[in-house]
């Protein structure tokens, strides 16, 4: 190297300037500060906290809207006295629930096989019908029960019992609505663990905690911190997501803001502790990945984000019961969609609570800052 | 006045085996730069972290200014910088902010328009970490360690991975917290910045001192003063047959204090080159080989370091 461009070295003249004190919480405001500044300049951040579970909401909600119920498809078969079946269910007063086809036999044999109808009648020529259905298809047994009864009642058949019908498709009882606090629920556990654990361990591969721990910086603080910046961004999501589902899908929030909040916040510092556990020891991004991974998907597929967990056998549902996104949906849906009272809701709030607590104490243990 | 860093018998064992720091002993005055000088793996970033409270040692006793970190860790913590190796600040941040949120760890610290202006960042003070330079990452992470206003420095390769002017800036700056009454504690592997900044070194290999001075002691003690190099043709066969007989001739050459082979290099470590060099050739010219080439030079930390272990510095 040569040393013909050695500069001196440059007077740097350091004037004593008035020393400023730091305050208790200085460290803390600044900590917080820097954490949201950080998340809002990730696009991504921005995305899959916010934009996602609304664009999710947005599918699944169109693709499983309330809509009339499907008109079955019905074949009849060509040959003596198909013209008979068709005029009398064209007829009959519940004609629009059916959409008819007269086919040859072995085409609609072809169809009913592929689905493409739920019903094939076939008359025998004596004025009687032979259905053709498959009991193990809910819609194909619906079809059978409507066409008969449309046929008989439009060939005369009289009902001995006077019945009246109510339609319920109120807000609050539809798939949106059950579904708006499941991903609720999910989306405090996305953004904890990933929001907590993987940023923890990125800043401990990137030797920052570290870096942070070599200075006074108070560790509570940082924690803390850290937390809080989770608990304000839980009012953000809780907050658009609840917006947008009554905007869009009209849904009808019973529940109190400051019980839907409450909830949140338990939720999200439950998953901040969580996360936290899983984080506290692991040393690289790929592991800590893996790990969160496996700490959700339990609860992706048990907790009833998408579908209600009574559909799992019944010896299993204390189980599920005891996962914390269980704890948090059920609470979630119970007070958006019923109004039920916080107190009434203490079991699952203890779950959470047991959770968040015992992660959190194991967390401190275990936590490594180098 | 109590030293400003000392370590007695220090020693560092990992998973109860391997060894990365086996009885060192330092002590350093205040106001000195001291560097610590050694390859990859000699034990260098263990020991500087032990000084700084950020990793126990197995045994052994560290006092900062007469602190023990079991006793003070958070007061001690208000007057040490650290710059650790390669900690990767937040790429989102700008300088301003990343300085500021420094400053708030600490009780009183300098104003970040302060530091910003000593370490030449004023111009990037509002842009993003993630878009700076090597140099300016590194400036910044000196820049962390000096808002604190510290007694003592601790550097972990300050430099490694620089260009030659950025290098230069930081010995400029370090050089600067010098002259105003700091204490620096730095390791590197690279020669001259321990020749030019640092007052006293050490060189570590395998965990422990093998040599201690300043580097112009070290050097004239261990060094010799003046290298000559030369190949002669021939004498690989000559060298491979007996190396042992053939440094033997070259060692009794006069004002030759020490024989090294480097590959088909023959390097002498010498007091005087002109008693040497007319014998040299005198003694080629006996033995029928053919003189391929010949230097001098002055001897340097490199020698010194070479001289004790057989190895250069940054061979892995």
């Amino acid at each position: 190297m040569s040393t013909t461009q050695e500069t001196p070295v440059t007077a740097i003249k350091t004037q004593p300037m008035p020393p400023h004190r730091n305050g208790r919480w200085a460290g803390y405001s600044h900590l917080l500060m820097a954490r949201l500044l950080e998340l809002k300049r990730e696009p991504e951040v921005v995305f899959w906290v916010f934009v996602f579970p609304l664009l999710l909401a947005l599918g699944l909600g169109i693709a499983f809207r309330n809509k009339p119920g499907d008109a079955a498809s019905v074949a009849i078969v060509a040959g003596i006295g198909p013209q008979d079946a068709q005029a009398l269910l064209t007829h009959s007063p519940q004609h629009e629930l059916f959409k008819m086809q007269v086919l040859p036999a072995a085409e609609a044999q072809l169809g009913f096989r592929l689905g493409k109808f739920d019903l094939v009648i076939e008359p025998d020529g004596k004025g009687g019908m032979e259905y053709r259905y498959d009991p193990a298809r809910p819609e194909s047994v619906l079809a059978k029960s409507e066409v008969n009864d449309a046929l008989q009642s439009a060939a005369g058949r009289k009902d001995v019992i006077t019945t009246t019908v109510v339609t319920s498709s109120e807000p609050g009882s539809r798939y949106i609505d059950f579904l708006i606090p499941g991903l609720l629920g999910m989306n405090l556990m996305n953004s904890g663990m990933w929001g907590i654990g993987f940023a923890l361990v990125d800043m401990r591969q990137r030797k920052l905690l570290k870096r942070f721990v070599g200075t006074p910086m108070r560790r509570g603080d940082f924690l803390l911190a850290i937390m809080t910046s989770r608990l304000l961004l839980m009012v953000i999501e809780i907050g658009l997501l609840l917006v947008f589902g009554v905007l869009f899908f009209h849904m009808r929030v019973l529940g109190s803001v400051f019980s839907i909040a409450a909830i949140g916040g338990l939720g999200s510092l439950t998953f901040g502790g969580v996360g936290l556990l899983t984080a506290s020891r692991a040393q690289k991004i790929e592991s800590i990945s893996g790990l969160i991974n496996l700490v959700m998907m339990p609860m992706w597929i048990f907790s009833g984000v998408f579908f209600s967990y009574e559909r799992f056998p019944a010896v299993i549902h204390p189980l599920i019961k005891a996962l914390p996104l269980t704890a948090l949906n059920d609470a979630l849906r119970a007070s958006i969609l019923e109004g039920t009272p916080l107190l009434n809701q203490w079991p699952r709030l203890l779950v959470m609570a047991l959770w968040g607590g015992i992660s959190f104490v194991l967390a401190l243990k275990w936590f490594r800052w180098t | 006045m109590p030293a400003a860093i000392q370590c007695r018998d220090l020693r560092k064992t990992y998973d109860g085996k391997v060894e990365a720091v086996r009885g060192l002993n330092l002590e350093i005055q205040p106001g000195e730069c001291f560097g610590l000088l050694g390859p990859n793996g000699a034990g260098k970033t263990t020991t500087i972290e032990i000084l700084e409270g950020l990793s126990q040692p197995t045994s052994g006793e560290v006092s900062i200014l007469g602190h023990s970190w079991r006793k003070d860790e958070r007061e001690m913590r208000e007057w040490l910088g650290i710059s650790l190796q390669e900690t990767r600040l937040s790429e989102k941040l700008t300088v301003r902010e990343t300085i500021e949120l420094f400053a708030s760890f600490y009780r009183e610290p300098r104003s970040s328009e302060e530091v910003l202006e000593q370490l030449q960042l004023t111009e990037k003070a509002d842009s993003w970490v993630g878009k700076l330079s090597g140099g300016q990452r590194q400036r910044l992470a000196v820049a962390t360690a000096l808002v604190c206003n510290p007694k003592i420095l601790f550097l972990d390769e300050p430099t490694t991975g620089l260009d030659p002017q950025s290098r230069r800036q930081l010995w400029d700056i370090i050089r600067a917290f010098q002259r105003d009454g700091g204490t620096v504690l730095l390791t590197t592997h690279y020669m001259d910045e321990a020749e030019r900044l640092c007052d006293r070194l050490a060189v570590v290999d395998h965990g422990q001192i093998i040599a201690e001075g300043s580097p112009a002691d070290l050097i004239e003690r261990l060094g010799g003063h003046h290298v000559v190099e030369f190949s002669v043709s021939g004498s690989n066969g000559a060298a491979g047959a007996s190396p042992g007989s053939a440094n033997e001739a070259w060692r009794g050459l006069p004002s030759v204090e020490s024989v090294r082979e480097d590959d088909d290099l023959i390097a002498l470590n010498v007091k005087q080159p002109h008693l040497t060099i007319p014998a040299l050739l005198e003694a080629i010219d006996r033995q029928g080989t053919q003189l391929q080439h010949l230097s001098t030079r002055q001897a340097s930390l490199e020698d010194v370091f070479v001289r004790l272990t057989g190895r250069h510095l940054r061979e892995e």
